[in-house]
């Protein structure tokens, strides 16, 4: 049997301000088969689906359904050329039952909910779904959630399936099953796109692969004709040179010990396993990880922002020489043991800086408990917001504009400097240059080096692997809240990260260094 | 003595359910409105100024007026007053995404305000020796009780005597409670209120069910006021005798758990509660002020126990409140 395109872009091209989240994508998917999209994050997977669901739409190339040129401006549009899209963050309303939630924004005639209730039932027993249909969602766990999604955009008729990492939120068991239904799907004639940074997932369900890298259409190959080693090289690329300074460490001491550490999120999902390593001072231990796979919680679990469920943090303080255990200290514990952790967050503006407020009132978050009299000391903190603009070259009015109305490459410089300023031990920076243009992250690199010649143990997770690979000494690597490897930054290549973040948990034993 | 002071709660309760059932629409689209005091009071005088004029065109002498025109010109100017009030804070709130509590403040200051300079011009107008202008002519249409109410003894009393915005307003609750329980669009009202982007996602108009519900919710609370004005009060209005039921009104939306017929019963009982310091004897004035805030108690002890029981469906819509941003999504 010839099969028959489904969906077909062609020299699709989305821009999002400077930034080229999609450029020249060609791609085919074709009715009963399972495409894959691999890539790795910020490759512009996501981007593009969303412009296929209708949620963007593209500057530049035509997408086309069944043969037939289709303009998709609104996810009603893609509804009716017959395509669903099961988003990551699932769009549920908490109180509402199944039935309610599937059958919400239609307009079929009478409003019938026990109607409704059988044809969910129908579709469920035609793929082997679990589903109640009067059950409410905020009752649900994650893995019923996304029934109910997967459901909703059957119920409405799509047989084009976008499924935008389903598995991040599942069980080994409950993936299963999910791959057993999209197989059902598949055989049933429907076209199935699924974006997945895991391989074992790519290779063991879909008939096809894509690969994107850093928004550019890499190439498609098929399942049954490829190896990891092949996908992991179309997906991290040749190597680029960047020529960042990277000296030999020096005065080298063990500074954190961490041993077996575990946590549980908000959720109950153990979300850090087994975590085993130790930071240096006089080096920079780079993380890397798939997003969302643990990097977060371990550096909240250090700086004492996330419980520990169980095992040990030790830090050993430089001028005492003794070894405090950080776990399960609130942070202002942390900084009266005079153990010094600098915590350079994730969210920007979120965590570590308050947009509404100057510079200068930034600076205070970590002063304002210094002075000794009953007003505020103004000075110090004023001095020291002066001195980051002027050595970081902060683009900015002036000392007293809200931190809110700088770009976001300056108001890392100020985060970063900030943090610097408060002469840590152990220096820890998540994603510092994200977002930065390329003079601003190289200016963020040498300031982590600058720490690193100090004698600071700095800590740096990044996403960008040719810059882990050059600036980092060493290379820990993490997959689902699991070390997955521990390796030389000097002599480790791109392929073996990528190999390493991908691995399956099962496989992630083995740790050197 | 019994029916009479069930009647006379009954009587205080309805403003109250007008009230409530307006707010309970407008908050199931996210929208907490605390602007309800000042549109119930615009709402009663818009009513007070459209009788008045009547009342005038027809010389003052109740043979020239028509029932129907008498009833029908107060009810109309109360919807549009407060209407209009409704408009104003969907606009604020979900065109230019103004702070919704900040908004509604302001727009009681602002009814309160404008209800009494029209009062007190239309008192100015009369030339009354009283602070107060008397349309008893609009109220005694208003207030006809339906036939043989006074021939059926208790059974008359209890559940014939009422004015006829009394059945009115419960009717209301209970179209507003089946709609939004039991039809499409209070499905997708609800959706708004729960979740504006999932219900963006699913292709409802947000900012239009935002601004309907709004509306219709103001035009519901207005009729309180009128009800107030021509029924409670027979037709008396003088400033400041509305006193502090529009608050009470969205007091009794969460006593009533956000559904409009529990607040039916809700409104019957704080009726009851405001009255009965007149029912007790003996009471000193300091007393009967503490009776006063007893509806207020009982708001209080429902949240209490509503929190401890932690049950999803008994709290309010989860976007309450917060003003719906398309790009965020």
């Amino acid at each position: 049997m010839a099969k028959q395109p489904a969906i077909e872009l062609k020299n699709i091209t989305k821009v999002f301000g400077k930034v080229v989240a999609n450029k020249d994508v060609n791609l085919t998917a074709y009715r009963g088969e399972i495409l894959s999209i691999l890539g790795e994050n910020g490759s512009g997977k996501t981007t593009l689906m969303n412009m296929i669901s209708g949620i963007y739409f593209p500057d530049e190339g035509q997408i086309f359904i069944d043969g037939q040129e289709a303009v998709i401006t609104s996810p009603k549009d893609a509804f009716s050329y017959k395509i669903g899209m099961i988003h990551q963050h699932f769009k549920l309303v908490d109180v509402f039952s199944a039935a309610e939630n599937i059958v919400l924004g239609l307009n079929e005639g009478k409003y019938n909910l026990n109607a409704s209730a059988e044809k969910i039932k129908e579709i469920s027993e035609q793929y082997g779904f679990e589903l109640d249909p009067a059950k409410k969602i905020y009752t649900m766990s994650v893995s019923e959630k996304q029934t109910v999604e997967i459901i909703k955009v059957l119920y409405r008729g799509a047989d084009i399936l976008i499924l935008d990492e389903p598995t991040a939120v599942l069980t080994p068991q409950e993936t299963e099953k999910l791959f057993n239904i999209l197989r059902r799907m598949r055989d049933d004639g429907k076209c199935i796109i699924i974006i997945t940074h895991k391989l074992h997932e790519v290779l063991s369900l879909s008939d096809r692969v894509s690969v994107l890298r850093k928004g550019e259409y890499v190439g498609t190959v098929e399942t049954a004709k490829t190896s990891e080693a092949e996908l992991t090289e179309m997906m991290v690329g040749k190597k680029v040179s960047l020529n960042i300074d990277r000296s030999e460490p020096e005065n080298v001491q063990d500074r954190l010990v961490i041993e077996d550490l575990e946590c549980i999120n908000r959720e109950g999902v153990k979300i850090l396993d087994d975590i085993t390593f130790t930071a240096r001072s006089g080096e920079i231990l780079g993380i890397a990880g798939i997003a969302g796979s643990g990097q977060r919680e371990l550096l909240e679990a250090i700086a004492g922002l996330q419980q520990v469920q169980y095992g040990e943090i030790i830090y050993n303080d430089p001028k005492t020489g003794e070894k405090e255990d950080l776990r399960n200290k609130t942070p202002m514990q942390i900084r009266e043991l005079g153990v010094r952790l600098s915590f350079v967050p994730e969210d920007r503006l979120g965590m570590g800086l308050v947009g509404n407020m100057d510079i200068v009132d930034n600076m205070m978050l970590r002063s304002y408990r210094k002075g000794k009299s009953m007003f505020l000391e103004r000075k110090a903190p004023k001095d020291l917001a002066m001195h980051i603009i002027d050595d970081l070259e902060v683009v900015t009015p002036g000392a007293t504009t809200p931190v809110r109305r700088l770009s976001g490459g300056n108001v890392q410089k100020v985060l970063v400097g900030r943090e610097i300023a408060a002469s840590p031990t152990v220096l820890m920076a998540a994603y510092p240059v994200r977002g930065l243009d390329i003079n601003s992250s190289y200016l963020i690199y040498n300031l982590l080096n600058e720490q690193k010649k100090k004698g600071v143990a700095v800590i740096f997770v990044g996403e960008d692997l040719d810059v882990l690979t050059e600036l980092c000494d060493r290379i820990m690597v993490i997959g689902s809240g699991r070390i997955t490897g521990i390796v030389d930054g000097r002599t480790t290549t791109k392929e073996e990260i990528g190999l390493l973040m991908t691995k399956s948990k099962q496989q992630g034993d083995d740790c050197n260094g | 003595m019994i029916i009479q002071f069930i009647c006379r709660a009954i009587l205080l309760g309805v403003p109250l359910l007008y009230g409530s059932t307006g707010e309970i629409v407008t908050e199931k689209s996210g929208h907490l409105n605390l602007g309800i005091p000042g549109i119930m009071y615009v709402g009663a005088i818009s009513g007070v100024v459209g009788s008045f004029l009547y009342e005038n065109s027809c010389g003052n002498d109740i043979a020239n007026m028509s029932p129907l025109l008498a009833v029908l010109i107060p009810l109309l100017c109360a919807i549009v007053g407060a209407t209009l009030m409704g408009l104003i804070y969907s606009f604020l709130t979900v065109t230019l995404h103004a702070n919704q509590n900040v908004t509604g403040l302001a727009l009681t200051t602002l009814g309160i305000g404008l209800g009494n300079f029209l009062g007190a011009s239309l008192i100015n107008i009369t030339k009354s020796e009283l602070p107060s202008i008397a349309l008893t002519k609009t109220s005694s249409f208003f207030a006809a009780k339906l036939p043989f109410a006074d021939k059926l003894g208790w059974f008359g009393d209890l559940f014939l005597s009422h004015d006829f915005l009394t059945y009115f307003a419960i009717i209301i609750a209970i179209v507003v409670s089946f709609v939004l329980n039991r039809t499409r669009v209070g499905l997708n009202l609800r959706s708004v209120g729960e979740n504006p982007a999932t219900a963006d996602a699913a292709g409802i108009n947000v900012t239009k069910y935002k601004y309907v519900a709004t509306c219709i919710g103001s035009a519901i609370a207005g009729l309180g006021g009128l009800q107030y004005v021509m029924a409670y009060a027979n037709g008396v209005w003088s400033n400041n005798a509305f006193g502090d039921r529009g608050w009470m009104a969205i007091a009794l939306v969460i006593f009533a758990l956000w559904k409009p017929s529990v607040a039916i019963l809700g409104s019957f009982l704080f009726g009851a509660l405001c009255n009965a310091n007149n029912y007790i004897q003996g009471l000193g004035t300091e007393t009967q002020e503490l009776f006063k805030m007893l509806p207020y108690v009982v708001t209080i002890v429902v949240l209490i126990i509503t929190s401890m029981r932690k049950k999803r469906e008994h709290q309010p819509p989860q976007s309450l409140g917060l003003a719906y941003f398309r790009e965020e999504r």
